[in-house]
């Protein structure tokens, strides 16, 4: 099975990485051409003409601040995540109350629950509160729709930890506190990290809350920016092109320099 | 591939190492975090997931414009809902793509999954192209398929003797196609990564065992990796389910619906009550079948499976 090469698959696989490679050279040749250069010589022909135009106008058309409200948005629901699943994991994992069994089970079922189900009770609560139009307000549901499959993720890997350490460390007398600090954290580096990915993601590509919840320049996200500017723009394909690369370009930079521990952070939201 | 989505709970199943003192006595609980640790994360996703999720409930039977006080109606939304055509037809359309993602996405990632599992030449570098589309936004995704396929300046115009008039938009198959595709493109790569690493997780033995009995490629193929493959092809399938009931971007970027309503699926019929009509009640109705069928389907897809007995694929191997 391992041995002799697989023709099918193989053949597939070229397929596939047709299928993929070639939009995206079209995308990366459309933002570094004139318009005139597009429409004239069509998608797929290799640019006649260089320019940095296409990028220089998304920032003109407020890029810049939608890029910093994504940054904002992601950072905050990374930190927020960290902060609330780890203990909530290793509550998950070691605890023997009833109580927390039954708070799993809830997560559990939270990960069946769609953002389209709750947005417009999400909408009737955040203008209640007061942060309609708000960061705060698309960084709450955000991170809140992280849990489930963080705590998973987490809670999956922090079971890999032997229970002998534990013993070990109950029989010196350590508290769950010290536990957790010394023993749980130090060890489950590689679940953390696969969750800041996860929520990180989950932060940046984020669309329908962003949508929803805000309304003015000052609060829009890169992807809501984006969506307005095909709107408006739709015509000039390689301005518009500009502007996904750039709201793709951080996250295409950490593949590019983080791609093992990217692509097994992923894997680890299907099946570890 | 040692935990899966639905890894167990602490009280389920105790693992191998994992020696159980009698609950209730009282050594049992010392050194063991309490309920308290999960208490911050439990009352955050109560008050943002669960809350909203009762409410869109008691909502469905409310009439909301999104000002003023939501007023109660009964059932209102819900005949007006009943007798709606559009609703119908939504739901319809809602099923055949996310059958349609089904249909076509199995199949090839699990072919690519278990390629990529292997050992192949080239394969570090294809594959770092291969799960590109897995990292952009939906919406990315969308405004560029928006791009490349615009009638007039995108690959359509270029290819004719492959798209005809070229207006993919225009017409019900072809938008639905392509929104089939769109999604295809985009997730290919996850459900990839899903059956990459449950091929992975094949013992070894398993195939080496085949191989004396004279077992050629395919047989083992169907009759080791398959069989193998069972639990991830299931959480794959529920996330399709989950991913197909719940597009949203793809088809308000790509169609808006359109033409007329043609592909309009629920979750976009919803918005369109809910957020341009402002009829949130309505929305709300909307908003609650499809959770109630998300739901259903997952929980029949573990049961029947046989799922929730949350067996570590593992077991029995090592």
């Amino acid at each position: 099975m391992r041995r002799r090469p697989n023709y099918l698959a193989g053949v597939g696989s070229v397929v596939w990485l047709f299928l993929v490679g070639l939009p995206l050279y079209v995308l990366l040749a459309a933002t570094l051409r004139t318009r005139g250069d597009y429409a004239e010589n069509g998608p797929v022909s290799v640019p006649d003409t260089f320019t940095l135009d296409n990028y220089l106008g998304a920032f003109d058309a407020g890029f810049g601040q939608y890029f910093l409200n994504t940054i904002v948005v992601t950072a905050a629901v990374v930190g927020l995540v960290l902060v609330l699943v780890p203990p909530l994991s290793y509550a998950i994992v070691r605890s023997r109350s009833r109580v927390t069994s039954q708070v799993f089970r809830l997560f559990l079922l939270g990960l069946a629950i769609p953002a389209q189900a709750v947005i417009v009770p999400m909408f009737y609560l955040i203008s209640e509160a007061g942060l309609y139009d708000n960061l705060l307000g698309v960084i709450l549901p955000t991170a809140a729709f992280c849990l489930p499959m963080s705590a998973l993720i987490l809670s999956g890997s922090m079971r890999d930890i032997s229970p002998e350490l534990f013993e070990a460390m109950a029989v010196d007398g350590a508290t769950p506190r010290r536990m957790f600090f010394q023993l749980v954290v130090p060890l489950s580096r590689g679940g953390l990290s696969t969750i800041t990915v996860f929520a990180a993601l989950q932060a940046w590509n984020g669309f329908l809350f962003p949508l929803v919840l805000t309304q003015s320049d000052s609060t829009k996200v890169i992807t809501l920016g984006l969506y307005n500017f095909q709107t408006e723009h739709g015509i000039d394909i390689p301005g518009l092109l500009g502007a996904v690369m750039l709201s793709m370009l951080p996250v295409l930079l950490v593949y590019l320099f983080a791609r093992r521990a990217l692509v097994q952070g992923l894997m680890g939201v299907g099946g570890k | 591939m040692t935990t899966q989505i639905t890894s167990a709970p602490p009280a389920a199943e105790p693992r191998k190492g994992d020696r159980r003192r009698p609950a209730g006595s009282p050594a049992a609980n010392v050194g063991r975090p309490g309920f308290g640790w999960a208490l911050p994360a439990a009352i955050f996703f109560t008050l943002f997931a669960i809350v909203p999720l009762i409410m869109v409930a008691v909502l469905s039977f409310m009439s909301w414009n999104g000002l003023g006080s939501p007023r109660f109606v009964g059932t209102e939304n819900w005949s007006r809902l009943l007798d709606d055509p559009v609703m119908l037809k939504s739901i319809w359309i809602t099923l055949l793509l996310t059958v349609l993602g089904i249909v076509v996405q199995t199949p090839l990632s699990i072919l690519l999954g278990v390629w990529a599992a292997g050992h192949q030449r080239n394969r570090a570098v294809l594959s770092a192209i291969y799960f590109v589309p897995l990292l952009l936004s939906a919406t990315a995704v969308s405004v560029l398929w928006r791009a490349l396929l615009d009638p007039n300046f995108g690959i359509p115009a270029e290819a004719t003797w492959l798209f005809g008039d070229g207006n993919l938009f225009g017409e019900q198959t072809t938008a639905i196609g392509v929104l089939a595709f769109v999604s295809t493109w985009q997730f290919t790569p996850f459900h990839t990564l899903i059956y990459q690493g449950a091929a992975r997780a094949v013992p070894e033995v398993l195939y080496q065992a085949a191989e004396i009995d004279g077992a050629g490629r395919y047989r083992q193929f169907f009759h080791i990796t398959l069989p193998q493959l069972r639990n991830s092809m299931i959480t794959s399938m529920i996330l399709m389910t989950v991913g197909g009931l719940t597009t949203f971007e793809t088809v308000l970027i790509l169609t808006q619906g359109g033409p007329g309503t043609d592909t309009t699926i629920s979750a976009y019929y919803m918005y369109e009550k809910a957020f341009k009509s402002f009829d949130f009640g309505v929305g709300s109705a909307i908003a609650l079948t499809l959770v109630v069928a998300a739901t259903v389907i997952s929980l029949v897809v573990v049961r029947v499976s046989g799922y929730d007995k949350m067996r570590s694929s593992m077991e029995g191997v090592s």
